[in-house]
């Protein structure tokens, strides 16, 4: 049982704030990645849980046990550092070991989870070898190998696949996800890969100036975002936003109309591959200005009313520069935010 | 290019030159000083010191002066330097003030213990208004050898542990905090802490500050002069006594290269005891 709550966490530094009144809760067993720009607070966030950096104010909470005062090690978590920290005067078996040495454990025992957690990160061939004699993205597998190692309930990791070429880090983002789910280990998961996101987490949280915008199921994230700013972080393409009046309880613009109780100035939010392309007499006018065959489809940039739109056509489709097609929008696969307030009406 | 071949060598040619006149010539000389025995022979200067009353004590002494201090001084600056670390606040002012002595001669230092210790020093006024003791009460004449020697290794911590100090400052402060945060995870205690990540990660800092510091440490003198005289012999003072009372430059010249040797020796035991495998470092 080691849910993690976080309750009105704030932190200050100096004048700035990094975190302000964040609430999260990861369940017993999930898996939730943490999302955002740079500098949003998230390497903040999970030192906080794990207790290396102190909170202005709120509580932090493993199962149900307040560990806001605790110091690290009481708090039985693991953790993957964004720098790695792999300790550079042990070899990699000791560095995988160390958690395993703390906990005074048998050597057969700490024989088999390190050679275990060495497998699944395939750095069994490395270790005999001092840290300094491993690339970037070896170093970091041993991070992660060292922070399996305790077969932890609760993981914290900081970009821990970031240094790995694209094919390994699919390989091992898998790995990962089969391995944390079989043992049922909560897991918080920072990343700026969304497709890593999207296939690792059962529930995404995007965070935006030190505070959660969003937590939601993957899907949902991506497909119903609650405000401008995760439709515009999360996706590539972007989402798309028009600039729209609503009025007499409907929200119309060419061949489309929807059912609408707010009244005045709304943003329209839709995604790229979810609009139909048809004659232009049929749909929102839009002007193609550049073509980029992506292999898979066409990503089409363009302007509709002034504003740029970026859709995707199928491959094969019959389109050049500087013709006006139209889209056509679906109502069930559209995004409605209040202009001011840039959240979800 | 003839010009870009030669001009390394060109640009250390003005510390070579200032290194061999200053540095190698008089210590050639010095060697071959103490080989110049005369009638003796070779080893005459050699048997002479050897066989000097002063000799056996006086090394005797300048060993357990630097197997007393030199331990003791690396424990004080690793303690000192981890509380440092731990300061949120103030650590410049603490640093500062902690390093004073090292502005301090060696001569002064001894001064200011003597004034300190002796007879009717700030001590036993001290001890005297405590009523400890009942008059001046000797601490530092040969009939006190304890005394005696504590007083020294007293000073000579006082006045040269700022040196360990600051090596080991710069060196702690070169670690990157994850490494304690890790350990911390994964729940080192901080002795754990301490022997398994934060020492071996500040081992060359260590080798150095010892290096210097026992290589200093064998060629003890002043201090010890000002604070006991000759009741305390060492070696660097008896070369001090054969050049300047007894005016026989070559004996003088063999304790120099026994100081020399001994101190070269215990640099190559560090170098070998200390070392850290290449691909171990960061
Ligand atoms: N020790 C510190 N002192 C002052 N400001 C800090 C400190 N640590 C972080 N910050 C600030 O807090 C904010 C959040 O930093 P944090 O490291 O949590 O970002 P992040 O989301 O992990 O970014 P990245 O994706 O680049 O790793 C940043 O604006 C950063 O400048
Ligand atoms: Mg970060």
């Amino acid at each position: 049982m080691a849910a993690i709550t976080i309750e009105g966490v704030s932190k200050r530094f100096g004048a700035a704030m990094a975190l302000e009144q964040l609430d999260l809760t990861v369940a017993d067993g999930e898996f939730v990645a943490l999302l955002g720009p740079s500098g949003c607070g998230k390497t903040t966030l999970l030192r906080i849980i794990a207790g290396l950096e102190t909170r202005s104010s709120g509580r932090v909470l493993i199962g149900d046990r307040d560990v806001s005062d605790l110091p690290p090690a009481q708090r039985g978590l693991a953790m993957v550092f964004q720098n790695y920290a792999v300790f550079p005067h042990l070899t990699v078996f000791e560095n995988v070991a160390f958690g395993l040495r703390m906990q005074k454990r048998d050597e057969a025992t700490i024989d088999r989870q390190v050679k275990r957690a060495a497998d699944l990160l395939q750095i069994g061939p490395y270790l005999d070898r001092y840290p300094a004699k491993l690339s970037g993205g070896q170093r970091q597998r041993v991070a992660v190998a060292r922070a399996l190692a305790v077969e932890p309930a609760v993981l914290l990791m900081d970009e821990p696949l970031s240094n790995l070429d694209a094919l390994l880090r699919l390989e091992m983002r898998a790995e990962l996800k089969s391995v944390l789910k079989e043992a049922g280990t909560t897991t918080l998961y920072v990343t700026h890969d969304q497709t890593e996101a999207m296939g690792l987490a059962d529930r995404i949280a995007v965070m935006h100036k030190g505070v959660i915008e969003q937590i939601d199921e993957p899907t949902r994230i991506y497909s119903k975002p609650s405000s401008l700013f995760v439709g515009g972080f999360v996706g590539s393409p972007p989402m798309n936003f028009l600039n729209l009046v609503a009025s007499g309880g409907s929200l119309a613009c060419d061949g489309f109309s929807m059912p609408l109780t707010h009244q005045g100035p709304v943003l329209l939010g839709f995604r790229g591959e979810d609009v139909a392309l048809v004659e232009a007499s049929r749909g929102v006018g839009f002007e193609v200005k550049v073509i980029e065959p992506m292999g898979s489809h066409l990503l089409l940039t363009g302007v509709v009313n002034g504003e740029r739109i970026r859709v995707v056509a199928p491959p094969q489709a019959d389109i050049a520069r500087g013709m006006t097609i139209g889209l056509q929008l679906d109502a069930a696969r559209v995004v409605v935010m209040d202009t001011q307030t840039g959240k979800a009406l | 290019m003839p010009t870009s071949r030669w001009l390394p060598y060109l640009l250390i040619a003005p510390a070579s030159v200032f290194l061999a006149v200053f540095f190698a010539v008089p210590l050639v000389q010095t060697i071959v000083l103490s080989f110049d025995g005369g009638p003796a022979g070779l080893w005459g200067n050699y048997q002479r010191m050897l066989g000097d009353l002063n000799f056996n004590v006086s090394l005797r002494n300048t060993f357990m002066l630097v197997l007393t201090v030199v331990p003791l001084q690396m424990m004080l600056a690793i303690g000192m330097g981890l509380m440092l670390q731990k300061m949120q606040r103030g650590r410049e002012v603490v640093l500062w003030i902690w390093t004073i002595p090292l502005g301090v001669s060696d001569l002064a230092a001894g001064l200011v213990w003597l004034a300190i210790l002796q007879n009717t020093g700030y001590l036993n006024t001290f001890l005297f208004h405590l009523g400890v003791i009942d008059g001046p009460t000797a601490w530092l004449n040969s009939e006190t050898p304890m005394t005696l020697f504590i007083a020294v290794v007293v000073a000579e911590i006082w006045r040269s542990t700022a040196v360990v100090l600051v090596i080991i400052v710069a060196g702690l402060q070169l670690i990157p905090k994850e490494f304690g945060e890790a350990a911390d995870i994964f729940g080192a205690s901080a002795w754990q802490k301490l022997t398994r990540v934060t020492l071996p990660m500040l081992k060359p800092s260590l080798q150095s500050a010892l290096i210097l510091r026992t290589v200093l440490a064998f060629e003890v003198f002043a201090a010890v002069y000002a604070i006991g005289g000759r009741n305390i012999p060492v070696l660097v003072g008896e070369a001090y006594v054969w050049q300047r009372e007894n005016q026989n430059y070559s004996v003088a010249a063999a304790y120099a290269v026994l100081i020399m040797v001994i101190s070269l020796a215990a640099t190559a035991v560090y170098l070998r005891l200390l070392r850290q495998k290449p691909e171990a470092q960061a």
